[in-house]
């Protein structure tokens, strides 16, 4: 069966499309039973060997879920999704309690070498010497619904950081993540978030202490690999007073026929003075050139400038996924906060987007800076979607939103739905909106100077996107920008 | 054999014949003006030897050294040796000067077969030729056209086709948008690139250029044909005469 399967699977594979990380590993899981009811919550929680407070927090959840209705307002399409027809829960089969890197199924390793992620931290045990300037970065790897290792614990642990599976975290710092999970996004918040308190599996847990600079980029890499399974992770980062931490976030999915369901939570809090940068490089497979399978991305991103003159950043490169649904957001409480918005959003094919972020002004002198770049090609729909808003209490809030869309081709849409709201008169915001095509002027030019046509329109876009490229850490933007070629390959006709 | 060959060419835009049967042959070493009142064809011809797409041939052929042109992508010609000086050139915000130069440049060598420029060897060769047009570094790493004055950007496609070493050169209305001093800069470019093995069509509505660029022949088009041929001198005497003659011709 398993071989007839894979045959299956490469015959799928060779097709037009161009997603690179469409393959599939071959391991034994274990699921919890199809559906969702409150056996399944209790199933999870049992198998993370949950305290009963955790238990509790998610069944309420769920019984809040149940009494609400999917979104509709987005300007996205697809078919009803059955809930009761997707797995919940699935881990790759342990053959025993996992204690260091050695032990984890070597074939999970192999498909993050594939993926060119660098779980093993061997080399730096090893004092392999690197070239220079080429920063760790400390990694913690998702491999459908658990946690399967994360690298540099000690280096960390010295500094006094905590990043570690959050499943742990709820066994090993129950007070941190009882005192912060939910408090940014509270388990009522909407339908997809609500339903992600009920079921998560895992997800990555950070706190930096006091005055601290995180030694490193912390990045978890997350992959759904089973058919039939969302994958609901819960990520929770909180800078303490003057700490800094930045972040990263990747995520890949093998090519299949049918839609996967992905609704995470992210949840930043930063205390006085502390800074989170939050990047993502979002590419989920996108579905075939037909508009057939693709990661259905509901999800809710939400950072909280609890503290005054805290600042937070978020990043996000979103190249994949059949339908994005992601508004990053920040709560600007905190006096003198600020938060950062800076999105590329790329959409070919028969992709959906509809994202963009909401910056909540309600401490006094708060300012924000969104930064968008959509870009459509193929027969694409790309939404800008931004919720800007001062509060009576927020005097002098700065808000500077540029939202710029580029369309490639003549048979997709980019739309931007900006909403402001300002309720005291010293607030101040910018709006500036341009929607360009890639002209037919531009390609010429720059194909009669010897570039090929995709060249040409690879270049344009990275011109389009680069002040957002500029945002990423180093190690990150040049792999986006390869992905941003990649991702509009045949795209133009 | 000639370098340039265009043989009887007919073009036509949406359905509307702009060329028709055009004949022009061009040596390795010359200069050649190309003049005559707008809508003549002008630029039909530069658009058409360059490959841009919007335009039919209908009838005729272009060789490129004894090679069928018309086969070929724009990319492809643009690796072979044509360039064309735009009358406008565009502005492709994002994308510094440098990073855009470096691009092509590889991209050409490729084609042929050739390896890429190492990056010290390329700053060297970029900055060497920016130096002899009086084109400040600081140019080179702004986007690429972007808030360039009519002059740079002329200059900048000269600095292109410095760099490109190019075999048959294209000017397409350089002369327009430019004050006599940036003119001068410009011609004085394109001079230090005429070579025994680089030809050159310069397009031009006035005879002005072609004291600066001073063209072994001169040809005079009408109605999408070329009505009369000669030496520098028919530029002074069109100058004298105007275009009128030709108009009912």
């Amino acid at each position: 069966m398993a071989a007839v399967q894979e045959t299956v699977d490469r015959v799928r594979q060779i097709d037009v499309d161009q997603y690179r990380y469409g393959f599939e590993t071959i391991i034994e899981s274990e699921k919890a039973p199809k559906g969702l009811s409150e056996d399944t919550i209790r199933f999870i929680s049992a198998k993370k060997n949950e305290p009963e407070w955790m238990l509790e927090w998610r069944l309420e959840a769920y019984r809040r879920w149940l009494t609400m209705q999917e979104p509709t307002w987005a300007r996205v399409d697809y078919p009803k999704i059955d809930y009761q027809d997707l797995y919940y829960y699935a881990a790759p089969k342990p053959k025993k309690e996992i204690s260091s890197l050695d032990e984890i199924d070597p074939e999970i390793l192999k498909t993050y070498e594939k993926l060119g992620i660098p779980l093993r931290e061997v080399e730096a045990l090893e004092g392999v010497v690197r070239p220079e300037g080429e920063r760790k970065v400390a990694v913690d790897a998702v491999f459908d619904s658990v946690s399967v290792a994360t690298t540099f614990q000690e280096e960390l642990k010295k500094a006094g950081v905590i990043f570690m599976p959050i499943s742990h975290a709820i066994q090993q710092h129950p007070e941190l993540v009882k005192q912060y999970l939910g408090s940014v996004v509270p388990t009522s918040d909407n339908f997809f978030a609500t339903l992600n308190s009920a079921v998560f599996s895992d997800g990555s847990f950070v706190y930096v202490p006091p005055g601290v600079r995180c030694p490193m980029e912390l990045s978890t890499y997350f992959r759904i690999n089973e058919r039939n399974t969302g994958q609901f992770e819960r990520t929770l980062i909180i800078a303490d007073k003057g700490s800094y931490v930045s972040y990263l976030e990747g995520c890949t999915a093998p090519q299949r026929d049918e839609n996967q369901l992905h609704a995470a939570v992210v949840e930043l809090v930063a205390l006085d003075d502390a800074e989170i940068k939050y990047s993502t490089v979002q590419n989920w497979y996108p579905g075939n050139s037909e508009g057939k399978g693709g990661i259905y991305n509901f999800v809710t991103k939400r950072g909280d400038c609890r503290g005054a003159h805290s600042k937070i950043s978020w990043t996000q490169v979103e190249t994949g996924s059949a339908i994005t649904w992601k508004y990053p957001s920040c709560i600007l409480r905190g006096d003198n906060s600020r938060g950062e918005f800076y999105s590329i959003a790329i959409s070919n094919g028969y992709q959906q987007v509809d994202s963009g972020t909401k910056m909540l002004h309600l401490g006094k002198n708060t300012t924000s800076r969104i930064i968008s770049k959509g870009i459509a090609a193929g027969k694409s729909q790309n939404t800008y979607r931004g919720l800007v808003t001062a509060h009576r209490k927020a005097a002098n809030a700065r808000n500077f939103t540029a939202c710029d869309s580029l369309l490639i081709g003549d048979k997709c849409g980019a739309h931007t739905v900006p909403y402001i709201e300002a309720k005291n008169t010293s607030a101040l915001f910018e709006h500036e909106a341009t929607t360009s095509k890639i002209s037919e002027d531009v390609l010429f030019y720059c194909v009669q100077r010897g570039l090929s046509q995709e060249e040409a329109v690879g270049l344009v876009v990275n011109g389009f996107v680069r002040d957002v490229l500029q945002q990423l850490p180093m190690e990150f933007a040049v792999e986006a920008q390869k992905l941003i070629s990649i991702s509009l390959e045949g795209s133009v006709g | 054999m000639p370098l340039l060959e265009v043989k009887d060419l007919q073009v036509r835009v949406e359905e509307r014949e702009i060329l028709h049967g055009l004949s022009l042959t061009v040596n390795k070493g010359e200069v050649h003006a190309i003049m005559g009142p707008n809508g003549s064809g002008k630029s039909t011809l530069s658009h058409v030897i360059a490959g841009k797409p919007g335009y039919e041939v209908t009838g005729g052929q272009i060789l490129f050294n004894g090679e069928d042109l018309l086969e070929m992508e724009p990319d492809e010609r643009a690796a072979k040796g044509v360039f064309l000086a735009f009358q406008y050139p565009v502005e492709i915000p994002g994308v510094a000067t440098m990073t855009f130069l470096r691009t092509a440049l590889n991209a050409q060598r490729k084609a042929r077969g050739e390896s890429e420029y190492s990056t010290p060897n390329f700053l060297k060769k970029v900055r060497d030729v920016a130096a002899s047009l009086n084109i400040p570094q600081d140019m080179l790493r702004r986007g690429i056209n972007v808030g360039f004055s009519g002059g740079e950007k002329k200059r900048n496609e000269v600095l292109q086709m410095a760099l490109f070493e190019p075999s048959l050169c294209i000017l397409d209305e350089m002369d327009s948008g430019l004050d006599i001093d940036a003119l001068r800069v410009a011609a004085d470019g394109v001079n230090a690139l005429r070579s025994p093995d680089r030809a050159m069509v310069v397009i031009t509505h006035y005879q002005r250029l072609l004291n600066y660029i001073v063209p072994d022949f001169v040809h005079v088009m009408s109605k999408g044909r070329v009505v009369k041929s000669g030496n520098k001198d028919l530029a002074l005497e069109l100058e004298a005469s105007g275009y009128a003659q030709f108009e009912e011709a």
